[in-house]
């Protein structure tokens, strides 16, 4: 009897699925960005100084996509 | 011998939600209608800002030519602005703004670093007035410098209405222009910053409550094993993260008053 009371309803709501689906598109952004990154740096290894903070610019402006996902499932009700 | 489900359906592992930021304040302050409370936050932002503060002050006491002691330890600190921050991105003209870009820089780090430092475990970070305050410091900055190179009607001119652009693409480029420089900049430094703490506080309060939880119980002591190990590798992530934060508000900073300074079209 227990069991099927935990499992009757649906609970949580609606943001945490969408932080989900908002997370779909900077992970694979983040993983060209870095792949990318590598690559090159692998092409090229006297390039490293320059590519590096690059990147991490560039991951700076990608997973704010993400995080704002993040932090609008806890903001909105 | 009742199955896992049912315990766990019964009593329960309550999640930490937004009250784990919230902290009761110990000396209540009003000054002119503002509350300026002081907390625990407070208290330990207090503390961790004197002891960084002591440490720069301790290191540019004697400047020998060939640093030693606190001196190496500031010297390192400087020199890595200055070398991986300031003069990539704003070349030897912008060495003005190197004690800013180290204040912040050392500011931001030291605050996310009490992420991780047992006993006080909160990241003053986390709360978006700090970030605020200082996406609203860099935003005055890199404003304040177009407006001083080119001009206030200048620098306006040449973020919202780009040269070689035709007449009809403005109508839709320059609502885009304008709060992809002036809103989404110093909104995005802020959240970026506050969302990396606030989701990194969760991780660790969950997994560490989680490992209480788990440990707690005859059942899953193994699984409260693996917790524990997991805690750990999050804990050295979290001081990755503390880090690169860090670097990523300061070289955008950087970035944003190099873009005022010279016209990127």
């Amino acid at each position: 009897m227990e069991i099927l009371a935990a499992a009757e309803a649906f609970s949580g709501n609606a943001n945490v699925i969408g932080y989900g689906l908002a997370a779909i598109g900077p992970g694979v952004g983040l993983g060209i960005l870095i792949g990318k990154t590598i690559e090159s740096i692998g092409r090229q290894p006297e390039a490293d100084a320059t590519l590096r903070p690059l990147m991490f610019i560039g991951l700076g402006f990608v997973e704010i996509l993400a995080l704002l996902g993040f932090v609008l499932a806890f903001v909105v009700k | 011998m009742t199955p896992p489900t049912l315990l766990a359906a019964r009593e329960g592992f309550e999640a930490p939600g937004a009250e784990a930021f919230y902290w009761q304040p110990w000396i209540e302050l009003h000054v002119a209608g503002v509350d300026i409370s002081i907390n625990r936050t407070i208290l330990t932002m207090i503390i961790m800002i004197t002891l960084v503060g002591l440490l720069f002050v301790l290191g540019a006491r004697k400047g020998r030519l060939v640093p030693t002691g606190a001196q190496n330890v500031v010297e390192y600190g400087v020199e890595f602005v200055r070398n991986q921050i300031l003069l990539p991105v704003m070349g030897p003209k912008g060495l003005g703004y190197l004690p800013y870009l180290v204040t912040l820089f050392f500011f931001i780090f030291s605050l996310n670093l009490l992420e991780v430092i047992p006993g006080v475990n909160f990241p003053p970070t986390s709360r978006i007035a700090i970030p605020g305050f200082l996406a609203i410091i860099t935003y005055i900055l890199f404003v304040q410098a177009g407006m001083k190179h080119q001009g206030v009607g200048g620098y306006l001119k040449e973020v919202l209405f780009p040269p070689g652009v035709p007449w009809y693409m403005m109508i839709l480029l320059t609502p885009i222009e304008f709060v992809s420089t002036l809103v989404v900049r110093p909104a995005s430094l802020a959240i970026r910053l506050v969302a990396n703490m606030i989701a990194g506080h969760l991780m660790l309060t969950v997994f560490f409550l989680g490992t209480a939880y788990l440990l707690d119980r005859d059942l899953t002591i193994g699984f409260g094993i693996l917790a524990m190990l997991m805690s750990s590798a999050l804990v050295g992530f979290e001081i990755f993260v503390a880090g690169l934060q860090a670097f990523i508000f300061t070289i955008l900073t950087a970035v944003y008053i190099a873009g005022s300074l010279e016209p990127a079209h």
